[in-house]
């Protein structure tokens, strides 16, 4: 079971690097308008 | 002006045939035979010729598909220059570089819009295709909850004027969304919140896991290694959970103490601190309990109700910053004729006119400045500025102040003072003035937060003591017992109840047409106090109205056939009132600015005007005639004669009625125990018979009441204690709206009053205000009852831990019990629910 004291810390980093791109989504302003995409996505097919 | 012309073609008789663009019924005057298009207006002909000539069909077909049954008609084109939007200072103001080689007049910048009448996906896509209409224009995002539309255009091959003349074209006036940097600022604040959850959440998540695994060693015997391996991770999660997104309540508990306020955030901190340090230790020590788990989700769920709260708020004052920007920006400056003649015109923004400029006002706009009518003969509507609902004449060296409206006739005015100088700016210093010495409304939650605090430290020198007389050996379990206590007792579902509570009732408000800015409101209209109505516009109808009438039939058809050649308000009026038949037509109609007209109808020649102008036209009223005059103006309202070959043959009496449902809010305030109080800048004769038909007593009814007097008038309620709310709509109200514990603008209300109010009402008349008051009762007992539960369950996990029968696994299941009673107690919470107030 010693595998533990690596698992562990790696499962952090990986949780840490899903955090940072949730960051990096919220400051790109992908949470901002969360109405108009689905709308978008309807009527957008010749673009 | 915009909800004029749109009422002018009402009148007029309709058809069945509907508007190729809009879809509304197409007047019979205008329809077109033989061809295949048919509109109801100039702006809809625009709009459809401008998306059928750039190939974009295909919006009528999406707008068949997708248009949500409500109805809500696409806005028309106004056909407006805009010319105001390439100033440098709205630049300034509302633009901001896209690209970093951005300048004034080249490189990319971007530009935020509020659209008028966007409503549906077909517009997303209408507007979104933009760079197909308008040359430059490089992107456009719709918002469409917001309305708002982001532009980013290449200013060395287009000037934003014409980019706003594109949308407008459209069918969507554009108008500048108010000050940028203030929605940066606001931006960023939501993206930061949003951060915090995100990063309390995952924290929370990752140390579940981590506490999963230690319960489960409770039962199964552990390697102490493991358990130390686990403790250990538990405490660095948490502690980044505790520092970051946790760090909100400690710097909120510090400000509250630096202020001697209490706040619900104190004890919060208090039992996320004690809980954190004694954990570390036990950690280090490799002894005694440790409640990470309990903390962070306790860090977690709190932030997600403030979140939640925060962007229902949000909402709300995004909804009436919308109806912000829809006020006139631009004004026509004369410019200079070297020749002495007439001058032409030019649209500029109102920052850039001077003192001693003179401006163009047409019929129906808006006047921009204080001035002097240098040129031209009108009336004007002050309602705005001081509640008066009669149109005041004015002429050559009269004054007009800034937001007027001018009624009859272009008039020319010369500059004395614009901006914050005019009256309308003062009354707004005033606004603020009252708004930073508005008393806060102590939250219920805060209230309880001190006796909370007290009993939870209390309690834990309690089982501190008890545990060290019982067990003198062993002091670090008395400590242990003791954290234990804060951290259960943390009030966590009592910090989750009000937000949550708050949010429902005021998203549930906001589609029912009440638009609730913060969540004390709630809290100060449950009680009853006293309410200050304005008249104007809140009680009545706030336009002329028919009231009584002398005449027979068919000189009634003659009459409106006349005034069917006026936009006139009180002509307007007249024509709504009478029927017009089909045969009546009028010939040779003249008009007498301020006095009347006159006009002749199947052979019979009419004059119909104010008691002066059909005495100057019959040569003087007869005793009967002008005591007929007096009975209507004694009643507060506005005589208008008729007369025909030398002899008056009736009246017409118009005045501002009252709303039909008025009386019966009036009375159902009263019946709740509230104290309606009429307050109105009209005459105190018109203010008078208002409150007798509302069935108030004459002294409840003020009239003649400056904007001043009426601040004075609700400060001094204020300060005797109690409730005050004010409903008001102008402008003359905004500073009353400011200095009343709780200002409610109504449906159609100034600016000013949505900058200085709490609410504001999206639908007309009172019986919105008895549905506040309900839903705020409602919404208090469903806080109180949550709170009930939630002092329940704390009470309850208290005693255990006095008793020291409480462990990490029992915190961690009864925190999430006592919020999840107080989450439902929420949701299923009548407030602003069922049948609407009627």
């Amino acid at each position: 079971m010693s595998i533990l004291f690596f698992i562990v810390p790696l499962a952090f980093v990986l949780a840490g690097g899903a955090v940072a791109a949730f960051i990096w989504a919220v400051r790109q302003g992908q949470f901002d308008d969360l109405d108009t995409p689905a709308h978008r996505m309807v009527v957008d097919d010749d673009t | 002006m915009s909800s004029d012309a749109r009422t002018t073609p009402a009148a007029a008789t309709r058809t069945d045939i509907a508007c190729s663009h809009c879809g509304l019924a197409v007047p019979a005057g205008l329809v077109d035979r033989g061809a295949s298009e048919q509109f109801c207006c100039e702006g809809c002909r625009t709009a459809y010729a401008v998306i059928h000539s750039c190939g974009l069909d295909r919006y009528y077909a999406l707008r068949e598909r997708l248009e949500d049954r409500e109805d809500r008609a696409p806005a028309r084109s106004t056909r407006a220059r805009y010319t105001e939007f390439d100033d440098p200072a709205f630049a300034e103001l509302y633009c901001r570089p896209a690209a970093p080689d951005a300048a004034p007049g080249r490189g990319l910048w971007s530009c935020e819009l509020f659209l008028q009448g966007v409503h549906c996906a077909a517009c997303v896509w209408l507007v979104e295709r933009l760079p197909r209409v308008c040359d430059g224009v490089v992107e456009s995002r719709l918002d469409l909850r917001r309305g708002m539309v982001r532009i980013v255009w290449d200013a060395g091959r287009v000037h934003l004027s014409r980019v706003a003349r594109a949308l407008d074209s459209l069918g969507y006036p554009p108008h500048p969304a108010r000050d940028a940097s203030d929605r940066d600022l606001r931006r960023r604040e939501d993206r930061r919140q949003l951060v915090r959850v995100g990063v309390a959440g995952a924290c929370a998540g990752n140390v579940m896991l981590l506490g999963l695994a230690l319960y489960a060693g409770l039962f199964d015997a552990m390697e102490p290694a493991y358990a130390a391996l686990f403790r250990w991770a538990s405490m660095g999660v948490s502690l980044v959970a505790l520092a970051w997104p946790g760090s909100v309540f400690f710097r909120s508990a510090w400000a509250a103490l630096r202020t001697r306020t209490m706040h619900l955030d104190v004890p919060i901190a208090l039992a996320l601190g004690t809980g954190g340090v004694w954990g570390v230790v036990n950690t280090v020590r490799g002894a005694g309990e440790i409640y990470f788990d309990s903390l962070s989700v306790l860090v977690f769920l709190l932030l997600v109700g403030r979140f939640i709260q925060h962007r229902q708020q949000r909402r709300s004052a995004d909804a009436v910053e919308m109806l912000f920007s829809l006020t006139p920006t631009s004004a026509l400056l004369v410019e200079d004729d070297p020749d002495g003649g007439p001058g032409s015109t030019r649209e500029v923004s109102i920052q850039s006119l001077r003192a001693g400029q003179t401006v163009e006002v047409r019929a129906g706009a808006s006047v921009p400045v204080d001035g002097v009518v240098v040129a031209g003969l009108s009336q004007v509507d002050q309602s705005l500025l001081t509640g008066e609902s009669r149109a005041v004449t004015v002429e050559t060296g009269d004054r007009v102040a800034a937001g007027t409206v001018n009624l009859a006739a272009t008039i020319r005015v010369r500059v004395e003072a614009t901006g914050a100088q005019t009256r309308i700016g003062r009354l707004m210093a005033l606004v603020q003035e009252s708004l930073g010495r508005r008393a806060p409304i102590v939250r219920l939650a805060d209230r309880i937060a001190g006796w909370f605090l007290a009993g939870m430290l209390g309690l834990a020198a309690l089982t501190l003591g008890l545990w060290l007389a019982l067990d003198p050996a062993n002091p670090s379990l008395a400590v242990d017992h003791a954290v234990a206590l804060l951290v259960v007792t943390c009030p966590c579902a009592l910090g989750l109840a009000t937000p949550l509570a708050l949010t429902v009732s005021i998203g549930r408000a906001a589609r029912r047409g009440i638009l609730i800015k913060g969540g004390g409101v709630l809290q100060a209209l449950a009680s009853p106090g006293t309410i200050v109505l304005d008249k104007t516009g809140t009680l009545t109808v706030g336009r002329m109205r028919v009231v009584r009438t002398r005449l027979n039939g068919e000189t009634r058809a003659a009459v409106c056939a006349i005034e069917r050649h006026s936009t006139h308000p009180i002509a307007r009026a007249i024509v709504e009132a009478f029927a017009c038949p089909a045969w009546a037509e009028a010939t040779d109609v003249s008009h007498t600015l301020g006095g009347g007209m006159e006009g002749t109808v199947r052979g019979r020649r009419l004059a119909v005007g104010s008691p002066a102008f059909i005495a100057s036209r019959i040569g003087g009223l007869s005793d009967a005639d002008a005591r007929a005059v007096g009975e209507l103006t004694g009643a507060g309202l506005t005589p208008v004669l008729v007369a025909e070959s030398g002899r008056v043959v009736g009246s017409v009496g118009l005045g501002d009625p009252l709303r039909p449902d008025s009386a019966g809010a009036v009375a159902d305030l009263r019946a709740r125990g509230w104290e309606p109080l009429v307050l109105s800048g009209d005459h105190d004769a018109v203010v008078g018979a208002a409150a007798s038909d509302l069935g108030l007593p004459r002294a409840s009814a003020r009239g003649s009441a400056t904007p001043e007097d009426k601040v004075s008038v609700v400060r001094d309620l204020a300060s005797r204690g109690g409730t005050v709310v004010m409903v008001g709509d102008g402008v003359n109200d905004a500073a009353a709206l400011a200095a009343a514990t709780v200002g409610i603008a109504v449906h159609g209300g100034a600016e000013a009053s949505l900058a200085a109010a709490d609410v504001y009402l999206s639908r007309p008349g009172l019986s919105p205000v008895l549905e506040l008051n309900d839903g705020a009762r409602r919404t208090m007992r469903t806080i109180k009852a949550c709170l009930g539960a939630s002092l329940c369950y704390n009470l309850a996990a208290a005693s255990l831990c006095v008793a020291g029968l409480i462990s990490p696994l029992i915190a961690a299941v009864v925190m999430p019990a006592s919020s999840l009673t107080v989450l439902t107690l929420c949701v299923r919470s009548g407030a602003f629910r069922g049948r609407r107030v009627s």
